[in-house]
């Protein structure tokens, strides 16, 4: 998976996960939390997702990676890459 | 009953039902002898006939509201902001801790269990899918708490398990914490979400007791020869009871008072029903309201289209009514199917306009009644025009032999 295909992936969870904001203009370095509403449980919403669609299990010290769209492109690409091999 | 604290009316409905999403448009469909049964798809059974409802969940809820939320919390969402919009409230002035949440349900979370059993089997039941949402949507208080989330409101709420007396089960609670100074305002009544679970068809299919017919508006046919078991329904039914004194200080438009209510239990089976103590919860109503059995207009009746359940609640209703030809008994259940928590609520408030139209809507699909049903009193397919309407009873009764009756009075003044 390229770096531009786990973007679009999160960007569908995203939009899945929070459907009353409109995120054409979703910032990949700012916090998800600053540009949609999303809480602690939507964000277990985003690791439920990954898991189920590629058996990618994300530890719980991790999830300060998902922070920003580029952190969690940046910290899924290596996995997602090996999970989709 | 002296105390005017004491006496507690409606002030404001909000329901959805198969057949209508507002008061009026249930109304309408109830005297136009319009049924919302219709064939409905549920997961591993197929095809089966059931009570839809099409209210628009967001109307209230924003789309992430109903995504992690239950379909029991969207219904409960929908008809309490109807009611308290129909009550002419300013609700942004209403004190909300003084605001009490109380909705009957049949059962609650096997929705959502049979949902998250059927995502892991997806998975080769790998129980590390199973939705961390399932807790909050499986909690007993679901529906009661999405009303609280919606409305803002921070006094208690509850909901009250109660099988198919559920829905008279709320107004109860309602009117004794209104009675006890618990609350202010009570927004309460029934719902249910029972469609969709499997589980339900299921087991009535096993127990012989689920409806079947060609024509799924003729399905349910409570007191007919040819009946052949429950139409499942999902639905809802909340109002806004206040103390009489507070509804009057400010203009409220009083839809009836509720003068009479009891609740007891048969002790005998988890199933079958106990027409004796049926007819004991009626007559403890009617104690209670200081009336007799004579002075009922309309008896909105439970009958579910079983066999069994249908001939013992006629036996009660001719062991308390049978001297009483004036009244008028009509079942609803043969318009929207059986609604289970939101049965008896939604039962009780489709009568409620008789007070103005003098109307009582009929028990349609009564083509050949069962004679172990004879009850003289039946308006059968055909709405009946009366020349006065003071009092409903309606009866709502519930497996393992619980029972609930309310008698709503019209409000004639003080």
């Amino acid at each position: 998976m390229s770096a531009d295909q786990i973007r679009q992936v999160i960007l569908n969870i995203l939009i899945r996960i929070a459907p009353d904001n409109d995120l054409t203009n979703l910032k990949d370095e700012v916090p998800f939390r600053e540009q949609m509403e999303l809480d602690s449980m939507d964000f277990l919403d985003i690791v439920m997702e990954i898991r189920k669609r590629y058996r990618v299990q994300i530890p719980e010290e991790d999830y300060t990676f998902l922070n920003t769209m580029a952190s969690t492109v940046g910290y899924l690409l290596p996995r997602l890459q090996a999970a989709t091999a | 009953m002296s105390d005017p604290n004491q006496r507690i009316v409606i002030t404001g409905v909000g329901l959805t039902s198969p057949n209508g999403n507002s008061l009026n448009q249930f109304r309408a469909n109830l005297l136009a002898g319009k049924s919302g049964v219709s064939k409905f798809e549920t997961r591993y059974i197929g095809e089966v006939l059931a009570g839809v409802c099409h209210f628009d969940p967001l109307k209230y809820q924003k789309k992430k509201d109903v995504r992690r939320g239950t379909r029991a919390g969207s219904i409960a969402i929908y008809c309490a902001n109807e009611a308290v919009q129909d009550s002419g409230l300013n609700w942004a002035e209403v004190s909300k801790d003084r605001v009490g949440v109380y909705i009957g349900i049949t059962e609650h979370g096997n929705v959502e269990t049979e949902n998250e059993i059927f995502e892991i089997s997806q998975f080769g039941y790998d129980t590390s899918v199973w939705s961390h949402h399932h807790n909050p949507r499986t909690v007993a208080n679901n529906p009661a708490g999405e009303v609280t989330l919606s409305l803002q409101v921070t006094g208690p709420h509850l909901c009250l398990g109660a099988a198919c007396a559920a829905g008279n089960a709320g107004f109860i609670h309602g009117v004794q914490m209104l009675r006890l100074g618990e609350v202010d305002l009570a927004i309460c009544g029934g719902v249910s979400e029972s469609i969709h679970t499997f589980g339900i068809f299921a087991s009535f299919k096993s127990q012989g007791a689920l409806a079947s017919n060609t024509v799924p508006e003729q399905a349910s046919r409570p007191f007919d020869l040819d009946r052949n078991g429950i139409v499942v329904a999902e639905g809802g039914g909340l109002v806004t009871l206040e103390r009489l004194p507070s509804a009057l200080a400010r203009g409220a438009t009083i839809y009836g008072e509720i003068v009479g209510h009891a609740m007891n239990s048969d002790a005998t089976d988890f199933v079958l029903p106990d027409p004796t103590r049926q007819a004991q919860c009626m007559r403890l109503a009617l104690s209670r309201a200081g009336i007799g059995a004579e002075q009922i207009d309309i008896v909105s009746s439970h009958a579910t289209a079983t066999e069994q359940g249908d001939i013992e609640e006629s036996l009660a209703l001719r062991e308390v009514f049978g001297n009483c030809p004036k009244v008028a008994i009509n079942n609803t259940k043969s318009f929207i199917g059986h609604a289970m928590g939101a049965a008896g609520a939604l039962e009780l408030l489709g009568n409620v306009p008789a007070f103005d139209d003098h109307l009582a809507h009929a028990t349609i699909n009564l083509d050949r009644l069962d004679p172990r049903c004879e009850l003289p009193q039946l308006v059968a397919n055909q709405p009946r025009k009366m020349e006065r309407v003071e009092y409903i009873l309606n009866n709502s009764f519930g497996m393992l032999g619980i029972n609930s009756v309310v008698i709503v009075k019209r409000f004639s003044g003080i």
